[in-house]
């Protein structure tokens, strides 16, 4: 029997500062030293902590917003003199899409490979845009996979990648024709993907085949940041050949790997012969952007001997359109590119992919609800390292720019940060697939009956209620 | 200020051996248990102030106050304050400061509190109904959270412009009780006086003080509350007639006395927080007493499995109420599941194996700890299904033969009246129960002591902080303003019972342009 799929977490304290939610930074004149809030009231020891930080007489004092605005010192003050606030530095992090919550909980998850949990109900918005407006559905009764925490690890989170004959072809004599297949099984229905924009960092391409290696999926990374690669982590590389002309040079490393990457163009069909010409046993994958047409640009490839695709969304999950203005979200997108190929009857022989946009771990299971296979991680992996996402425009690959020192980080940091964070993003799949009663997570794509959609559940629940707008509303 | 509401029903008679304890449904203010009470508003009082006492003169609204003989003005009591709507008076202590010394600004702490669906304004309203058992002032949003769907698009159609409203009902002809049993089935009907019951939480959850007041404002008002799955306190032996015994996967302190001495038995299959998850009560809440009740070792985290190891279809399912039915003659079972796609099938399929009340708890309901993926993402919210299963219920014929109970998202009074006009009979609450008791929602409630507020603890100095005297006080309170704003709105809606509600969503109006985000403090 082989061994069971287990992700190796390890703490791993983070290199950059945290930005927290929650600091004192209103303290009145007056204080009488009584210091209840310091001994009595923070059952944090967020005081003492921050009086240690600030030990140095030299340095500014900082905050360390630590504080999880109980407001039992706020409400406890001798004085009332202490007012707690929400740290601006926390707004101001990421943008609409990576909200600070999701960062800090990336933060978190990413330090020791936890899955968050927390008391009180649910705090955010009803629905939203997007993932949010997409609940799973859970088994009440019959769970064949489910025994409390039991039985876990009898669900199966492996994917396959490549080409599945639907039937096999055999020549008058008997002799089989049809190609011996050849699928790459991944234990984690998620690779790991460039990064959505320019990166400057010596080890970032390592620590992702590193870490690649350690959770038994795939790294994509341009085929000549392979080539110094320790031979043994080729086998979890993906190679993006740009243009033939990489090819010669990097005639090792796709001998190595198992699966390689085209970018999508006139001659991605053509790229991809070659390159099996170096390695017949390679599957080719073609990354595309997800935009309106993509259904078709697969049926039109497929036709032409390819069978794996990576639709690229944009970093907020939206289609890319042509004229460069964001489209649909993944969930309408990829329900359309799944459908189609369900109905041409060519879903099982390719794979999807689908990578942008993916930043929680409940947006990979919903993305595989809506008809990926697997996912790609981009953005997640930085956020992992201490990514604020940063919305001034600047680029990050500008010398000392990025406020968490990405480029700093070297490689076995990264790999056990991006590995817990995989660690974290697995269990949290497999309480979803649990409660869904769900053995496997290749029987999870294209569920749509097994998830409730915002759309139709309104209709169905409200729909026979009367409207009225916010300005008919009494205040 | 004190006024004691209606007598207690002297026929709430049960099976319990155990001499049963009254507690007067009187309403007594249970001001803020600690030193500063919070505001939505800050004054400022600077250095300049001559302490004229001028403020004290001006304000209606109680803020300052300088007691005889005393040279200086207090401190503001802030939380008296309603903000900006004053300022523009003429009885505004910053326009009239002779010293101009000052100055009102929005509490930034109060900020802190809260998030989309609790907001700051739900808490600090909540608060004050705790606190004075009345609704809260209108600079208060009492009635709304602000998370953009369900409840909070949903208003009745008095609260918009251009329907028309029929002729009030006298506050005193309207009747808020409900019937528990619809079944016929020859077991005893049991009456609340509120179509609103206390949800379960365990003890390990939540403290016993919590606990404790929890059952003795059910008492109080003639209603009930469920011991969830941590197993039967012997303190709550006093209030045996109002405690529900759940059964609970885990099945934690579950005997047959414990079966045997209430009037309401639940199953509780799932809960809507975690739906298919089981329950969860991290190793540092599981301290000796807990670990004692439910017979485990303490310091372990303590799993609940799902699903109940015998349950895997409905015949299965009845076999277990069969059971219940069996060792405790009398009683009515409830079934407390949560919310899939299937959720009508499965109401029905209680139904038909002999529950009485059918309890559906929503998705976006409390917990003591749940992975926040789960809390999200897993079933729908109760908004949503309330009408499906309704609906469902009434095709098949059998509504009026189960009590239909809505739980997993009820914040306030209006939530449970909208869940009423949706089709449920009644609601189910827990977390309005906690923060009148003083939580902030800052969901701290899983791990280290607990809770920081000493109401979901078992930490014997965190919880001292609360004494059950005002704990029971401030449950009163509340359930006596949302009785009074329950009151109000049937009176409105020109209904005599909260019966008449029922399913009547033709009296709500849903508020179809909400923005899609809102700014501020983020969740």
């Amino acid at each position: 029997m082989p061994d069971r799929y287990h992700i190796h977490t390890a703490p791993i304290a983070p290199r950059f500062r945290r930005v927290g939610k929650f600091g004192n930074v209103d303290w009145r004149e007056d204080c009488s030293r009584c210091s209840n809030c310091v001994k009595l009231r923070c059952l944090y020891d967020v005081y003492r902590h921050e009086a240690a930080y600030n030990r140095d007489p030299l340095t500014a004092v900082e905050t360390l917003d630590e504080c999880k605005a109980c407001l039992s010192c706020v409400q406890g003050c001798t004085k009332g003199l202490l007012s707690v606030s929400v740290n601006p530095g926390y707004l101001e992090m990421g943008d609409e899409y990576w909200k600070p919550d999701i960062l800090l909980s990336t933060w978190n998850q990413s330090d020791a490979g936890r899955i968050p949990v927390s008391g009180a109900g649910y705090r955010g918005r009803f629905h939203g845009p997007g993932f949010d407006s997409i609940w799973t559905d859970m088994s009440e009764i019959v769970r064949p996979t489910r025994d409390g925490i039991h039985g876990r690890e009898y669900i199966s989170t492996s994917v396959d990648i490549g080409p599945k004959p639907m039937r096999l072809k055999f020549a008058a004599d008997g002799q089989m024709l049809t190609p011996p297949s050849h699928l790459i099984e991944i234990q984690l229905p998620a690779i790991l993907d460039l990064p959505g924009w320019a990166v400057e960092s010596q080890y970032l391409a390592a620590a992702r085949a590193a870490a690649a290696q350690a959770l038994h999926t795939l790294a994509v990374m341009p085929a000549r940041d392979a080539i110094g690669l320790p031979a043994e982590q080729l086998a979890f590389v993906v190679p993006l050949v740009a243009s033939q002309d990489e090819i010669e040079p990097c005639q090792a490393v796709l001998k190595a790997a198992r699966l390689a990457q085209v970018n999508d163009g006139a001659d991605a069909a053509e790229l991809a012969g070659r390159i099996l010409a170096v390695n017949p046993g390679l599957i080719v994958s073609v990354r595309m952007t997800l935009g309106p047409a993509s259904a078709e640009r697969i049926l039109e490839l497929n036709r032409a001997g390819l069978k794996v695709f990576h639709l690229c969304a944009d970093l907020h999950g939206r289609e890319r359109l042509a004229n460069g203005r964001p489209g649909r979200h993944i969930k309408d997108a990829l329900r359309e590119v799944h459908g189609r190929l369900v109905k041409e009857r060519l879903r099982d022989e390719v794979t999807l992919i689908v990578g942008g946009g993916i930043a929680l771990a409940e947006h990979m299971a919903k993305a595989i609800i809506c008809g990926a296979d697997l996912v790609a991680l981009d953005t997640p992996l930085l956020v992992a390292l201490g990514c604020r996402v940063c919305r001034d425009g600047r680029p990050c690959d500008s010398g000392d720019r990025c406020p968490a020192e990405i480029g700093a980080a070297d490689s076995a940091y990264a790999t056990q940060r991006m590995v817990n964070l995989m660690g974290a993003w697995h269990s949290q799949l497999i309480e979803v697939l649990g409660a869904m009663g769900i053995r496997e997570v290749r029987r999870l794509r294209g569920e749509v009956g097994r998830a409730i959609f915002m759309e139709d559940i309104e209709k169905e629940a409200f729909g026979d209620i009367a409207r009225v707008s916010r300005q008919q509303v009494r205040v | 200020m004190t006024a004691r509401i209606a007598p207690i029903p002297a026929e709430v008679k049960g099976q319990s051996d155990w001499p049963q304890t009254d507690v007067v449904r009187e309403i007594r203010p249970a001001p803020d248990r600690y030193r500063n009470a919070l505001g939505k508003y800050k004054i400022d009082r600077l250095a300049c102030c001559a302490s004229c006492g001028h403020c004290v003169e001006v304000c209606q609204y109680g803020v300052h106050v300088k007691p005889e003989g005393y040279a200086f003005t207090l401190r503001p009591l802030e939380h008296l304050c309603i903000g900006p709507e004053c300022a523009e008076t003429a009885e505004s202590c910053v326009a009239q400061c002779p010293q101009k010394a000052l100055n009102m600004r929005r509490n930034p702490s109060a900020d802190c509190m809260g998030d989309p669906r609790w907001s700051s304004d739900l808490i600090l309203a909540t608060w004050h109904q705790a606190a004075t058992g009345h609704a809260a002032p209108p600079h208060l949003e009492s009635r709304t959270g602000a998370s953009g769907g369900g409840f909070d698009s949903l208003r009745f159609k008095f609260e918009a412009q251009g329907f028309e409203e029929p002729a009030p009902v006298p506050a005193a002809e309207i009747d808020t009780g409900l019937d528990l049993n619809h079944r016929g089935d020859g077991r005893p009907q049991i009456h609340i006086d509120l179509p609103v019951y206390g949800g379960g939480m365990s003890f390990g959850s939540v403290s016993i003080h919590t606990i404790l007041a929890k059952a003795r404002a059910a008492v109080a008002w003639n209603s009930f509350t469920c011991t969830g799955e941590g197993g039967y306190h012997d303190r709550l032996r006093p209030y045996d007639d109002h405690v529900i015994t759940q059964v609970a996967t885990g099945l934690f302190g579950v005997r047959e006395e414990t079966i045997q001495r209430v009037r309401i038995v639940e199953f509780k299959y799932a809960q809507g927080a975690k739906p298919g998850l089981g329950g969860h009560l991290l190793g540092d809440k599981n301290t000796p007493p807990v670990a004692r009740m439910r017979e485990a070792v303490a310091g372990n985290a303590l799993f609940s499995p799902f699903p109940f190891h015998s349950v895997y279809s409905v015949e299965d399912h009845k076999k277990h109420v069969d059971w219940i039915k069996e060792v405790n003659s009398t009683c009515l079972v409830s079934v407390k599941v949560s919310t899939p796609t299937d959720v009508d099938m499965v109401a029905v399929g209680s139904y038909y194996a002999g529950a009485h009340i059918i309890h559906l708890d929503g998705s976006y309901g409390g917990t003591g700890a749940a992975p926040d993926i789960a809390k999200k993402n897993i079933a729908m919210p109760i908004e949503y299904a309330i009408p499906k299963v309704h609906k469902f219920l009434a095709a098949e014929g059998i509504r009026d033969q189960v009590t239909f109970i809505a739980s997993g998202g009820i914040r306030t009074a209006y939530d449970a009246l909208k869940a009423i006009a949706l089709g449920a009979d009644g609601v189910v609450i827990g977390t309005p129960e906690l923060v009148a008791l003083g939580c902030v929602r800052c969901s701290c409630c899983e791990s280290g002591r607990g809770c920081p507020r000493g109401i979901a603890t078992t930490d014997p100095e965190l919880m001292m902080q609360m004494s059950l005297e005002w704990a029971t006080q401030r449950l009163v309170n509340l359930l006596n303003a949302w009785r009074e704003q329950m009151v109000a709105v049937l009176s409105r809606l020109g209904m005599k019972s909260i019966r008449e509600l029922r399913g009547r969503s033709d009296v709500l109006c849903y508020v179809s342009d909400e923005p899609a985000q809102t700014e501020g403090v983020a969740q």
